[in-house]
């Protein structure tokens, strides 16, 4: 069981359980807004693009070379960004907080 | 943002699909205070397409998986699912619709979501066979599982090589099912793309087992009583245990028509997803909209047109600020290659494939019309789908030469033309 922290864009800090599965379908499940996930989870379209509490890094973990690239380019992207599709809840993730990026 | 449409009481949603279940939630994010109902004929809690013809076929994940939204959602933000009900007709002048079982609602707001639902032609035996399947729905995939699974031979036989059929190929493949594809034209995926990513995907797919054949036009469907023959014009005929259709959609666009609104490839609506009736407006698969970056009609069929429709047509609605609408955009899953597609490729008249080194594997095609790009497909190559993404919407003139050659790093900075 993890606590997950996510931050809209209008600064509503929303904390959820949770035990599996992405940290995009979580926040689905819950109505986190800005967290679409349009290509189910797959790596393909960035509409769950967040960005990780600089202090939360090394929980988030490393992303993929095909993650890093389709983040590379967006006017939105820093080097906290990741999509949240690709990481995996965990133990591990517990206490991580998330801010829902603005869509390019 | 209730106070300017607080005398609208009513949204009535036909299709809870992609499109449909995206505009009801985006209707309530933008203030919508009425009631919002969709109906729909699919029994199931609405859920996402996709899967169907990979991970819900192969069976890796659930359709519950894809839920489009939890049911606590809906209500939470008071949105009406009615599912297991057609709608028969539409009357615009008293604003109602109404269902199979004789019931009828009243709209201040009708939108039209109404989806497609797959072509089958006209071939002798092809029609109301058992053992005939298409993809479009849950049931679908569920009915191809159950009679793969019924089947001592695993025979499965797909008609058309566009991207639904090749998906399933791979998926029936994964299954250990015995797969072979007809396709009508030269080649795979033609209406779609070049030769070159034709022979790509050919190739791969005979190389996982998938047994395609090109120019073979089906012209019979025989049932025998422990399987069917499938006959093409040119006397070949092909024994199979399933046969999977697969060669695209009609729009849904028949309610409409009958209640006189314009219908063309799909209901006509303005760039801001309205038909001619002020009030009914039409989104996803089933609308055909003027899209104001391309300067034309068209209808696409996927996620993101639905859920762009939905965003626009629900700021209307609501008397929002309308976004632009975006480069349209399209994936294909299929073994473990990633195809992406950003734009449209019809009008092209030069063609760049740019192969990148050292993986055979990785590579993109790029579309022009003169020197403005149009649209890339992108082989596992994210970079060259993001590059070609920022290049369209930005319409940045780009060095052609410097594309075509792997050695020069694909950069925006270096791709620029100067």
């Amino acid at each position: 069981m993890a606590k997950i922290n996510y931050v809209t864009l209008d600064n509503k800090k929303i904390t959820l359980e949770g035990n599996s599965g992405s940290l995009m379908k979580l926040a689905k499940d819950n109505g986190v807004k800005g967290i679409d996930g349009e290509c189910g989870g797959v790596c393909s379209c960035a509409t769950c693009h967040v960005h990780v509490n600089p202090e939360h890094m090394d929980k988030a973990g490393e992303a993929s070379e095909f993650e890093k690239d389709l983040l590379e380019l967006n006017d939105h992207s820093n080097e906290y960004s990741r999509l949240c599709c690709q990481i995996q809840i965990s133990d591990d993730l517990d206490g991580i907080e998330l801010k829902v990026a603005e869509r390019d | 943002m209730g106070a300017k449409n607080s005398h609208l009481n009513s949204c009535v949603i036909i299709g809870a699909n992609q499109a449909g279940v995206s505009i009801a939630f985006a209707l309530r994010e933008k203030g919508w205070k009425g009631d919002i109902t969709l109906f729909d004929m699919d029994p199931e809690l609405p859920y996402y397409r996709p899967p169907l013809s990979k991970s819900v076929l192969i069976g890796s994940e659930s359709l519950g998986d894809h839920a489009l939204k939890p049911i606590h959602l809906y209500k939470k933000e008071n949105i009406t699912l009615k599912l297991g009900h057609k709608v028969t007709s539409i009357d615009r002048i008293s604003k109602q619709i109404f269902l199979d079982n004789g019931s009828f609602y009243k709209y201040d707001i009708l939108v039209l979501a109404m989806g497609g639902r797959p072509i089958i032609p006209n071939i002798p035996g092809l029609k109301n066979s058992e053992s005939i399947f298409t993809i479009r729905t849950s049931r679908d995939t569920i009915a191809i599982r159950n009679t793969l699974d019924k089947s001592e031979k695993r025979r499965a036989l797909i008609i058309g090589a566009g991207y639904i059929g090749l998906e399933t190929a791979a998926s029936l493949i994964k299954l250990k099912a015995n797969v072979t594809v007809l396709e009508k034209e030269e080649r795979v995926l033609s209406r779609v793309t070049a030769p070159h990513l034709s022979n790509f995907y050919e190739f791969l797919h005979k190389r996982n087992g998938v047994e395609i054949f090109t120019n073979k036009e089906v012209i019979e469907v025989r049932s025998n009583s422990s399987d069917k023959e499938v006959i093409c014009s040119d006397g070949s005929s092909y024994f199979a245990d399933l046969i999977i259709v697969g060669i695209g959609i009609h729009a849904n666009k028949e309610l409409a028509e009958e209640t006189g609104l314009e219908v063309k490839n799909g209901v006509v609506v303005n760039d801001e997803a309205r038909t001619i009736d002020k009030n009914v407006f039409a989104i996803g698969d089933c609308a055909f909209q003027y899209h104001s970056f391309y300067r034309r009609y068209v209808r696409l069929e996927s996620i993101q047109n639905a859920n762009d429709q939905a965003e626009i047509a629900a700021s209307v609605i609501c008397k929002q600020e309308v976004s632009n609408h975006s480069i349209p955009w399209f994936w294909s899953d299929q073994y473990d290659v990633k195809l992406q597609i950003i734009g449209l490729s019809e009008g092209a008249n030069d063609i760049i494939i740019r192969q990148e080194n050292n993986n055979k594997k990785k590579f993109s095609i790029w579309y022009f019309q003169d020197n403005k790009l149009l649209a890339v497909q992108a082989v596992n190559d994210m970079k060259a789908y993001v590059i070609g993404t920022k290049f369209i919407k930005e319409n940045t003139p780009l060095d052609k030469s410097k594309l075509r050659d792997p050695d020069v790093e694909l950069k925006p900075t270096n791709l620029k033309f100067m």
